[in-house]
């Protein structure tokens, strides 16, 4: 009682003093600093996630169209073998098809990079008409056919007609000359003022290579960029002409050797058209030349051109050219995958789950085998791919790049969430059900199949289609057991045939040079993506639906 | 072939059920007694005993068949013509024999190896049939020995739940044969990939040019397989993955769990698993359309140089993917942390921010450390969004503008296309696989260790 | 210590008992530890034995002895003899599956399956292959679902889950499923604990019923019940039966010091 330490405890604390009321907002705003980090970071979780939709569906939604150009295709009997349809020559029947838009063009070469604006898949597409429909020979068709990719792309604005000729760096560089007055632009042609020194070391004999005029150019010029290498000159410059132009100059005034000059040097073409208009284009390298352009929107002008929906996305097999790339090659891969897969893993997921949950004596096998479950969850995907590769593929001898295989390794990684989400289902029925049918005589077996197994079916299936989903969506085993494939047809589509799946094909379309394959690329994950979402919504669905509260 | 003597079988085992269920409805007709099981489990039984047996075997046979011709094939070779050349070259062999059997002839093969071609054809003649006759056979003997086992006190229904035991063993010890077989692969082919590099070069090498021909007998000579910049690629991009989402996803999670109202918890918990449920193929495109060209922009305008398949890219979009692991973890592992140590802090006058601080954070540390572990070995393993947007050559740097590749990177793109199982370059991939198996493997066991020891801790 | 139960010493008021159920000797485990030790009690024909006794005495555990409900938990092991009609039920032999159903049994909460009432009854007959045909089966669901008294109830909806049904009436339910396996001895585990007054006189009522066909044991905390509706009990207490006889004698005359504190309320 009397302890003189009970002085610290006794003596007030001023809660109202300055310096305590600012200790307080410090820390409330430290506290406000946490919320806001809070914030910010799933801001900008969500920001990221609608940056990755935007821009997939952003590049995308082209390849939901296609730009077509209407062939009015006059099929006459005697091109036609009545046994042998496919054999006729479809490829001059498209050419003579198309040729009717430009009556004007006639030489054999122009008519060669005409041709090239239709796709080349046109004589197939009417291949195909006519095998479907011979009783159509005699009579005159409208058939619309893809035009070729570059077209396609520049109908749609993906890609323009002109580019910019120079990079940033050289448009930055002539500014430079620009700002210093150098360029004058004199009766619509620009000319870069340049002093030049006629150096009479260079000229010792009177003899005027072309050789010593560029070195007297050069170095006259390089005085404006002390820093950059020759090429700089040697490009904004057009260097023969300048040459001449010193070449007259000396050539006309003998004196001025010795002396140094104001020349106007002619710009090189891009620059030149840069200082006069103040942008330099060339014609996208896409295409062929500027007649191209003119032709198209000829075309365009006849009404010929339509924009479809792209149905080809989903009936065409994968092809080397974009316009007619169509993912129902590698959708009929995903979906045998899938099958092999669900086959596999649901019957074993469900058996090991059932025998682990409600048969299994605790001892060290049964701890083995979770372990080993858990584990194999967490095992990269690749790796399974090489246990494919190896084990499947090279031991086996089960086919290369076939579902089969496909399907096998994915039910190998699916089996863990099955099992997971069967060992939950399971323990999420009360043990009142099993004692009531215990109680009435029925054996363990029994009440599995009879009770327990039915009543935890909707969890089961829950995590069956969230497993499937996720296999739907593996890429990389995939990859290594060779199911990526290039199958132009989808003829002959089965278990153990060579295939492609949706992700693979994805990677592959990713992987090509050709600008249509972008958005082909992004349309393909917008379907992969769709399939995910339906599955997740069906997963969803059956959880809230038959969601029992015991 | 092999799809007919399924549905064979599936038919002998269907009339067994038939028959079983007939002479056990007949038994229990003729006589007093009560029949011991359901005349559909005497069915059940000797379906089981006519099919399983048959299909087992018919599954073995086909595993084994392709192997054992194989090596009977080679056997069956001339001497001289075997002796001269070495595995890879054989494997070529047999394989010119197996297209030439199937018909598909593109020069003039050698008499010999027509002629094995003929028995090739000839002895997978003989396996099919022999496997059909014995398949059928034993599907009989099974249906006839089950079926003569029926009487009214014969237990079938024991015997068909014995039966399904057994069954449902058998696909429990389907996850350790995946294991056991993972490991036993990787390491066969592994260990006839350090018979050809060396284990230290492989391990301390600094040259990884693993695509250069390399000539027979000359296997060693050529030296590209040191992995250390591999691995060193490896580790640059999960780094920078865990910079992007450890700070991204714990922020997240403190503030989901400790401030946010329960109506924003359910719909930003959503979005984020969306985040995780995104396929890691479209990540990749994802780095390639819009990340990378992005931060090339970005760079340019600053003045750097970012290559357009540079670690920085690859590693920032792997963590975007990994934001939603570590929300996740953390959340659970704040959450475990009891009520009575947030009502402690409260009690004592602490802000929310000073309790999640000092008392919250510390406690879940283990979980969330736990957790961090698990995504690490995830950044690791991941495969397609550092295939499509890191580098494939293998470089020693440390800047992230520049590009670097992975391990798993590797693997794919040495495994792409054909691969012949006696090149280094194939059997690097497996030797990377392992390195690569063993590592995610050590840091689940760890990260799971953690996270039960801290659950342990509050339960 | 073989015959340390009291019987002998005090006066046998019930006169021939016709024993179904004999135990002898019965000790349970649950893992090292021991939770019924060495209980030895018979069980008469058509009548209505209680176990009582405080919680956690053990009184479950035992009547899950007699149709081997205790089987389901690994750590659980009994010993000693348990009898029906002579027929030793721990024989390995025997198959504990047709014990079940000889031996029905009532739970302390209503637990009927999710399905529909018919469903419920129809189950047992079925795995046990018990009927021929369909119209046999109809029979049999309506005769038990009238002897548990509930047959005017749920006359019109018996393709309704059973679920759907009030307590009272899914415990009746239970207990019409259990005769329809037609046992001859049926356990109630503390059958009316999840239920109101009313439903638990109705059900009451109808053991009362029973009693005439079956052999019953209840499995009671409320002494009141026992006195109402059984001709025996037993007591219970810290696993060891202490006493074991005539209802009447019992609940006016306990031979045991621990039985009167029970049944006084000193206790329990």
């Amino acid at each position: 009682m009397t302890d003189t330490q009970s002085g610290l405890l006794s003596s007030q604390h001023d809660w109202s003093s300055a310096a305590a009321r600012k200790r307080v907002k410090r820390r409330y705003a430290a506290d406000r600093r946490l919320q806001f980090y809070g914030i910010g970071a799933i801001a900008l979780s969500i920001l990221l996630l609608g940056v990755l939709f935007s821009s997939l569906m952003f590049t995308g939604y082209v390849a939901f169209y296609t730009t077509k150009v209407a062939l009015e295709v006059p099929f006459a009997a005697d091109q036609f073998d009545k046994d042998k349809l496919g054999d006729a020559n479809y490829r001059g029947i498209a050419k003579t098809a198309f040729l009717t838009y430009f009556p004007e063009v006639t030489s054999r070469a122009e008519q060669r990079n005409l041709v090239k604006i239709m796709s080349s898949g046109a004589p197939y597409i009417i291949r195909d008409f006519v095998v479907a429909n011979p009783d159509r020979i005699g009579s005159t068709v409208t058939i619309q056919v893809p035009v070729s990719d570059p077209f396609d792309q520049l109908y749609k604005g993906v890609i323009p007609r002109y580019i910019d000729a120079l990079g940033q760096d050289r448009i930055a560089l002539f500014e430079k000359l620009q700002r210093r007055n150098v360029i004058k632009i004199e009766g619509g042609k620009a000319f870069a003022a340049t002093d030049i020194f006629v150096n009479p070391a260079e000229i010792p004999d009177g003899d005027i290579t072309k050789a010593d005029l560029h070195g007297m150019v050069r170095e006259g010029f390089a005085a404006y960029y002390p820093k950059q290498t020759s090429r700089a000159y040697q490009e904004i410059l057009a260097e023969d002409a300048s040459t001449q132009v010193l070449r007259a100059k000396i050539e006309a005034e003998p004196g001025i050797v010795g002396k140094t000059v104001t020349l106007m040097l002619p710009l090189a073409p891009a620059y030149d058209e840069l200082a006069r208009t103040g942008a330099s284009k060339i014609v996208n390298p896409r295409f062929g030349d500027k007649a191209e352009f003119v032709w198209f929107d000829k075309l365009i002008s006849a009404g010929a051109i339509s924009t479809p929906f792209t149905w080809e996305l989903f009936t065409n097999a994968d092809s080397r050219y974009p316009e007619l790339a169509g993912l129902a090659g590698a959708l009929s891969g995903s979906f045998f995958a899938l099958l092999v897969c669900f086959l596999l893993s649901f019957p074993i997921g469900i058996a090991t789950a059932v025998y682990l949950e409600e048969f299994a004596p605790k001892n060290k096998w049964t701890d083995l085998v979770e372990v080993n479950i858990n584990n194999l969850a967490a095992v990269p995907s690749v790796v399974f791919g090489l246990l494919g590769l190896a084990l499947f593929i090279n031991t086996f001898g089960l086919p290369r790049s076939a579902p089969l295989v496909g399907g096998m390794v994915l039910a190998l990684m699916t089996l863990p969430t099955i099992i997971v989400a069967t060992r939950a289902a399971l323990k999420g029925v009360p043990p009142s059900i099993r004692e009531a049918a215990l109680g009435v005589g029925a054996s363990k077996h029994q009440v599995m199949l009879h009770h327990v197994i039915p009543l935890s079916l909707p969890g089961i299936l829950t995590g069956t289609i969230i497993g499937l989903a996720q296999a739907l969506g593996e890429t990389a085993p995939l990859l290594l057991i060779g199911m990526n494939a290039f199958i132009p047809s989808i003829e002959n589509m089965g278990l153990t045939q060579p295939a492609m799946a949706l992700p693979t094909q994805i990677f592959s379309w990713a992987d090509s040079p050709e600008r249509g394959f972008v958005s082909r690329t992004s349309a393909a994950i917008m379907v992969l993506l769709g399939f995910l979402v339906i599955m997740n919504i069906l997963a969803v669905y059956l959880r809230r639906k038959f969601e029992r509260k015991w | 072939m092999v799809v007919y003597l399924f549905l064979l079988l599936l038919a002998i085992a269907s009339s067994g059920f038939l028959l079983g269920r007939f002479k056990a409805r007949a038994a229990g007709v003729g006589q007093d007694v009560k029949m011991h099981s359901l005349d559909g489990y005497h069915g059940w039984f000797v379906a089981a005993w006519a099919g399983i047996p048959a299909v087992l075997l018919t599954l073995l046979w086909l595993l084994f068949q392709g192997p054992v011709i194989d090596w009977l094939l080679v056997g069956s070779l001339p001497a001289n013509k075997v002796q001269a050349i070495d595995g890879g070259k054989l494997q070529l062999l047999v394989s010119q024999i197996k297209s030439v059997a199937a018909g598909n002839i593109f020069s003039q093969p050698e008499p010999f190896v027509v002629e094995a071609a003929e028995r090739y054809n000839r002895w997978k003649d003989i396996a099919s049939w022999s496997l059909f006759a014995v398949a059928t056979v034993l599907a009989l003997v099974g249906l006839l020995v089950a079926r003569s086992r029926i009487s009214p006190r014969f237990r079938a229904r024991n015997g068909v739940e014995t039966i399904m035991s057994g069954l449902m063993i058998a696909c429990s010890v389907i996850a350790i044969l995946t294991t056991l077989g993972i490991v036993v692969s990787l390491l066969y082919e592994t260990l006839r990939f350090f018979d050809r590099v060396s284990v230290v070069e492989f391990f301390t090498g600094l040259n990884w040019e693993p695509q250069i021909p390399i000539r027979e007998g000359q296997v060693t000579a050529g030296g590209a397989f040191g992995a250390l910049p591999v691995f060193w690629g490896t580790m640059m991009i999960a780094l920078i993955a865990m910079l992007v989402a450890t700070p991204i996803g714990l922020f997240a999670a403190v503030y989901l769990t400790e401030y946010a109202s329960a109506r924003l918890r359910d719909v930003v918990k959503p979005l984020l698993e969306i985040l995780a449920g995104i396929p890691t193929v479209v990540y990749g495109f994802f780095a390639v359309l819009t990340v990378a060209p992005a931060m090339r922009t970005f760079g340019e305008a600053i003045g750097l140089n970012i290559a357009p398949n540079s670690a920085l890219a690859a590693g920032a979009v792997m963590g975007i993917m990994l934001i939603p692991f570590i929300s996740s973890l953390s959340d659970d592992a704040i959450n475990a942390v009891p009520q009575s140590l947030r009502d402690g802090s409260y009690g004592l006058g602490a802000t929310k921010g000073e309790t999640i601080t000092k008392v919250l954070l510390p406690a879940a540390l283990p979980g969330i450390m736990g957790g961090i572990l698990l995504a690490v070995s995830r950044a690791i393993g991941e495969t397609m969004i550092v295939v499509m947007a890191a580098g494939i050559i293998a470089a020693l740097t440390l800047n992230p503008f520049e590009p670097v590749t992975t391990v798993t990177v590797q693997i794919v793109t040495l495994l792409i296309g054909d691969s012949e199982f006696d090149n280094p370059k194939t059997l690097a991939a497996f030797a990377l696989g392992l390195v690569l198996f063993l590592a995610t493997l050590v840091l689940n066991v760890i990260a799971l260790r953690i996270v039960q020891k801290y659950r342990e801790q509050y339960d | 210590m073989e015959h340390q139960v009291v019987e002998g010493s005090k006066p046998v008021t019930v006169p021939a008992l016709d024993p179904t159920i004999t135990a002898r000797g019965v000790n349970v485990f649950y893992g090292d530890k021991q939770a019924i030790f060495d209980v030895d009690v018979d069980v008469p024909r058509n009548a209505i034995t209680s176990f009582i006794g405080p919680s956690g005495c053990g009184k479950s555990t035992f009547l899950r002895c007699i149709n081997r409900m205790n089987d389901t938990i690994p750590i659980c092991t009994v010993t000693g003899d348990i009898r029906i009609d002579g027929e030793d039920i721990y024989d390995p032999r025997l198959d504990v599956v047709e014990l079940r159903a000889r031996v029905g049994m009532v739970f302390q909460k209503p637990n009927p399956f999710p399905k529909s009432i018919y469903e419920n009854i129809a189950y047992g007959p079925r795995i046990h292959g018990l009927t021929r045909s369909k119209k046999e089966l109809d029979e049999l669901v309506e005769k038990c679902l009238e002897k548990a008294g509930l047959l005017k109830e749920v006359k019109d909806r018996m393709n309704e889950p059973g679920t759907g049904l009030s307590g009272g009436q899914q415990q009746r339910l239970c207990i019409a499923r259990a005769i329809a396996t037609r046992p001859e001895v049926i356990l109630m585990d503390e059958p009316c604990s999840a239920l109101d007054p009313i439903a638990t006189a109705k059900v009451e009522e109808l053991m009362e019923e029973l009693k005439e066909n079956y052999t019953i044991i209840i499995v009671t905390h409320s002494m009141q019940q026992a006195a109402r509706v059984s001709q025996r009990t037993a007591f219970f207490h810290l696993g060891k039966l202490v006493e074991n006889g005539d209802t009447r004698q019992i609940f006016t005359n306990p031979s045991d010091k621990r039985t009167q504190d029970y049944i006084t309320g000193r206790f329990g």
